[in-house]
């Protein structure tokens, strides 16, 4: 490759390059910073993430009208990529602001931690450009070692060790049977990138049953990434062993990462198979929202009850793929989930940030039963929280609802009226356990421990504040949303 | 920006602006709390009122009309559309003036977090107002949905014993029925291409039968849950008992009122054939609704959920007017559910009052109280004889004009071909007679039984001001309703064409 296409390539995806380069400098840099202010890690990390956003933001136009494509074909970045850019660094700019507190108060704090936490942005950065299944596998494994050993970054304590272990072995196992349907891919139409899949199907050289079992797997392969039923196993124990503030980013990153490898494969290298994958899909789906709300109204742990519910949103966001073979609303379906993947970013990071202010030393403020007067003792979380509930839920005026109505009209469009009424009865039930973590803050009385510090409570009430204003004035993210897969396909 | 200071939208937000001064409030300003609340309630009435000045009773059509484009995405065409016509004029009324009533209610009642219910309840004022102006369906949605949330913290905070069980059957419950109405909104939304109800009153009518009668199921059962009609209303009662006199006042003064009124604008209008077919099977469910009601009312010893039962019963005279679908039976039933609104929520405050003297709303610890708080009996009389529909008090027109539509339900144009159904909901009003005068009885008649209350004080001058303006209209609409009726005829005249007219073309 001659070094004037490498200059070129890196320019396209130089919000990647920023931030996996700060990342690296950041290693050496923390050195250099004494142990007790580490709190000036955090921040360059966090001004780097800015920075790339600030790059992104500015060629926002540029991507959606001119996608560029880099490194010969290999990652694209158009306005969907730049639409996801945003958010995941806006997610990592959250859990940054999350978890500088947090780790202080856990005795959890190390320099890594931040850098770490960069890595795996790059790497979900790089998934929403991947326009070759070799890309995605990359991408996939940037994103998820870093998580691996952040899981575990509560190193003494067993649950946190067993979630890194855990999530590790069944992450790899996952990564494997990616790769393999990569493979077979391959052995398939006789190439990996996304445009050539498409071009072997359409000239009819493709082996169609090959295809069919690679792209099997390689949905299965991101299905454990997205934590969708049956690939969900993993998620409650990761997500309660985990230290909070890393669960709170792998509920929204990693889980958006692995939908937009979904969403682009899918749309445009599988719309051929979609008369045998629709039905799996609108299966995995309904069972996906079923099992995650039924099993959510068990829970008394509150980090297992937003793991639940994750997989529950999961569920949803996957339904907005079921009519993705129908080219008059395959647009629709990646628009759609893009905008309810922004009303999920806020909405659960509006929960976490409360979850993490409420947790104490050894997992203690976990239970329900500790959020008993929260809402008369802190006004503001308590009304945080219940924004949050009522968001997932999907009452208006939240960004869920305005999220759900986009994914559930998608759905309807598609003709799925069937999978369309098992969301909403089972968006129903949900709104049981949800309320109960209202009733429990509103309705008995007493004495919730919260530590309140100034960073995490201002997040905290700006993204509920946000939830009920932008579901509001929601036409601007709508449009956003609309233009950003114009030049997708 | 002219529409921020049209008048209907002033009528709806402006309690938000009580909401802000509230927030800055500590919350030990327990009074401060009351009286911006007051205040701000007052004004979102006069607003109303000023409203009603501008109203052209004339016209059928909507009026005062805001239609401006909100989401226009995805093929969607959602507007921030709001009108207000012969349907819901009278509505916005009742609402505007049950909010400032109840929230003298609350006055001594209410003593705990006084500033938070004060903010819950001008929130819950926006989402009322909001579903009667609101004339785009993802509009009305959010304001149907919303009003919710208010209700569910003012019965789960406030509230009596099992107050929290009964706040979380009460959003489920009621959410259960909302989620079918949305799938129906959506499918008419994609459909039509369009939310706005002008236009769909002009478009979905012409939908093909079966999906027209699965829309219209879809609608009904949010609105039916809501009404409530048998056998849905098993949430009622629990909410009821468990909610704070201001919050069972408006629960069933207005809350109920959103479910007649979905049937009415959405049912009626947007699928007058499925309403022609199903409306005998309504009636029944109506009728059922009426006699049961009217029996479980009696043999309750609760006072308060003898009233509530005693709202199953006329709620269905409300739905059984609706569905003979001709001009009396749809003018009497609107006019019924203004009058529930005002003798039941009277009840409601009536049995707020004892409840916050005694602390206990059993019958059995009740007799000879008219003695003991002459003004209070007068005033419960009164009250109870307009909710039995006495001839004179306005409960008598509202039944009589539902009862006549029953009756001409047969009559072309009409639906349901057998005056029995009339004849079966006339029992339900000698029924309501029995029931409310063995109440009064039981309360007010008879020898002081309980030591206790020989020393009950009667009506202080804030409780005279909150019943008395409930008990002009009682006596207004009993004597004189063609006002009303004059606010209503030409849009229901227009409403019951446009049901002919389905009737006449046949099911699409």
């Amino acid at each position: 490759m001659s070094l004037n296409i490498l200059f070129t390539s890196a320019n396209a995806i130089l919000p990647i390059v920023i931030v996996i380069t700060w990342a690296t400098v950041l290693l050496v840099v923390d050195v250099f910073i004494p142990k007790d202010r580490k709190g000036l890690t955090a921040l360059l990390a966090g001004l780097g993430l800015l920075f790339a956003m600030v790059v992104t933001i500015l060629r926002l136009n540029a991507s959606v009208t001119q996608p560029a494509s880099a490194f010969n074909g290999m990652v694209v970045v158009d306005g969907f990529a730049s639409f996801l850019f945003v958010l995941f660094l806006l997610s990592g700019l959250l859990a940054i602001i999350l978890s500088f507190d947090y780790l202080k108060r856990t005795g959890l704090e190390h320099g890594e931690y931040y850098v770490l936490l960069m890595f795996s942005i790059s790497g979900m950065m790089l998934m929403a450009t991947a326009a070759d299944l070799i890309v995605v596998f990359l991408a996939l494994e940037l994103l998820s070692i870093p998580l691996y050993v952040l899981a575990g970054f509560a190193v003494p304590r067993p649950e946190s060790e067993e979630a890194s272990l855990k999530y590790f072995l069944l992450g790899s196992f996952s990564t494997g049977i990616f790769v393999y349907g990569i493979a077979l891919v391959y052995g398939a139409t006789g190439t990996t990138s996304i445009s050539g899949i498409v071009a072997a199907v359409n000239s009819g050289s493709a082996q169609q049953v090959l295809l069919l079992i690679g792209a099997a797997m390689t949905m299965i392969g991101l299905g454990f990434k997205v934590a969708i039923v049956p690939f969900h196993m993993w998620t409650p124990d990761v997500y309660q062993g985990a230290p909070s503030s890393v669960t709170a980013f792998m509920a929204v990153g990693a889980k958006a990462a692995g939908f937009a490898a979904l969403l682009r494969i899918f749309i445009l290298a599988y719309p051929s198979l979609s008369v045998n994958l629709t039905p799996v899909l609108w299966a995995l789906s309904a069972i996906t929202m079923i099992l995650g709300n039924f099993v959510a109204i068990a829970q008394t742990n509150i980090k297992r009850l937003l793991a639940y519910s994750s997989i529950a949103q999961a569920g949803y966001i996957f339904m907005a793929m079921v009519p993705y073979g129908d080219p008059q609303v395959s647009a629709q379906c990646v628009s759609s989930a893009l905008f309810y993947l922004v009303a999920y970013t806020f909405t659960s990071y509006t929960a976490w940030a409360v979850v993490i202010m409420l947790e104490q030393a050894e997992g203690r403020g976990l239970n329900l039963d500790d959020y008993a007067g929260l809402g008369r003792k802190y006004p503001l979380l308590g009304f945080a929280m219940t924004v949050a509930m009522l968001s997932f839920i999907g009452v208006p005026p939240t960004l869920g609802f305005v999220g759900k109505f986009y994914l559930f009209s998608t759905v309807l469009e598609g003709g799925f009226n069937g999978l369309a009424l098992i969301g909403l009865l089972t968006s129903l039930v949900s709104a049981y356990y949800y309320l109960r973590v209202v009733v429990i803050m509103y309705m008995r009385t007493g004495e919730p421990v919260v530590s309140r510090e100034r960073w995490v409570y201002y997040a905290t009430v700006v993204t509920a504040v946000a939830t009920v204003v932008l579901s509001i004035f929601s036409s601007p993210l709508f449009n956003w949303a609309e233009q950003a897969v114009l030049k997708m396909f | 920006m002219n529409y921020l200071l049209h008048p209907l939208t002033l009528v709806t937000f402006f309690p938000l602006v009580g909401v802000l001064i509230l927030l800055f409030l500590k919350e030990e300003q327990r009074t401060a709390a009351r009286w911006v609340a007051l205040v701000t309630s007052l004004i979102t009435f006069g607003i109303a009122l000023a409203v009603l000045v501008q109203f052209d009773p004339q016209n059928p059509d909507l009026q005062m009309l805001i239609n401006i484009p909100w989401i226009q995405v995805a093929g969607w065409n959602i507007t921030y559309a709001m009108g207000v016509d012969g349907l819901s004029i009278l509505l916005l009324l009742l609402t505007a003036l049950l909010t400032p009533i109840s929230i003298l209610s609350t006055w001594t009642a209410v003593q705990d977090r006084v500033k938070d219910f004060m903010i819950f309840f001008l929130l819950l004022e926006v989402g009322m107002v909001g579903v009667f102006l609101a004339q785009d369906l993802f509009l009305f949605y959010i304001f149907w949905e919303f009003t919710l949330v208010p209700m569910y913290f003012l019965i789960g905070i406030w509230g009596g014993g099992r107050r929290m069980y009964a706040a979380v059957k009460f959003f489920l419950y009621t959410m259960a029925g909302s989620v079918l109405m949305l799938l129906a909104i959506l499918w008419l939304g994609i459909n039509q291409g369009t939310f706005y109800v002008p236009d769909l009153m002009v478009t979905a009518p012409n939908i093909v039968a079966n999906i027209q009668i699965w829309l219209f199921i879809a609608f009904a059962a949010a609105f039916a849950i809501k009404v409530p009609m048998w056998p849905l209303h098993s949430w009622l009662p629990d909410a009821h008992v468990e909610a704070p006199t201001a919050g069972s006042v408006i629960l069933a003064g207005v809350l109920l009122k959103m479910g007649s009124y979905g049937f009415l604008r959405f049912n009626l209008g947007f699928f007058p054939a499925a309403s022609l077919k199903l409306a005998p099977w309504l009636a029944i469910l109506a009728v059922i609704g009426i006699i049961y009601g009217a029996m479980v009312s009696y043999a309750q010893k609760d006072l308060k959920k003898l009233v509530a039962f005693s709202s199953v019963s006329h709620m269905g005279f409300v739905i059984f007017g609706l569905f003979a679908l001709n001009l009396q039976g749809i003018q009497g039933s609107i006019l019924q559910m203004v009058n529930h609104g005002i003798s039941t929520g009277a009840l409601f405050l009536i049995v707020g009052i004892i409840y916050e003297r005694r602390h206990t709303r059993e019958l059995d610890q009740f007799g000879g109280l008219w003695k003991i708080m002459p003004i209070y009996g007068v005033l419960t009389l009164i009250v109870t004889l307009s909710s039995m529909g006495l001839p004179g008090l306005n409960g008598f027109v509202g039944e009589f004009t539902i009862l006549l539509g029953g009756w001409g339900a047969g009559q072309p144009g009409g639906s349901y071909g057998s005056v029995w159904y009339t004849a079966i909901a006339a029992i339900g009003v000698i029924l309501a007679a029995v029931y409310l005068l063995y109440m009064f009885q039981k309360v007010f008649l008879g020898p002081v039984t309980h030591e206790e209350n020989k020393s009950l004080k009667d009506l202080n001058w804030r409780e005279i001001v909150m019943l008395v303006p409930l008990l002009i209209l009682i006596f207004w609409i009993g004597l004189y309703p063609q006002p009303f009726f004059n606010l209503m005829g030409p849009t229901v005249e227009k409403l019951v064409a446009h049901l002919q007219a389905a009737a006449v073309a046949g099911l699409p």
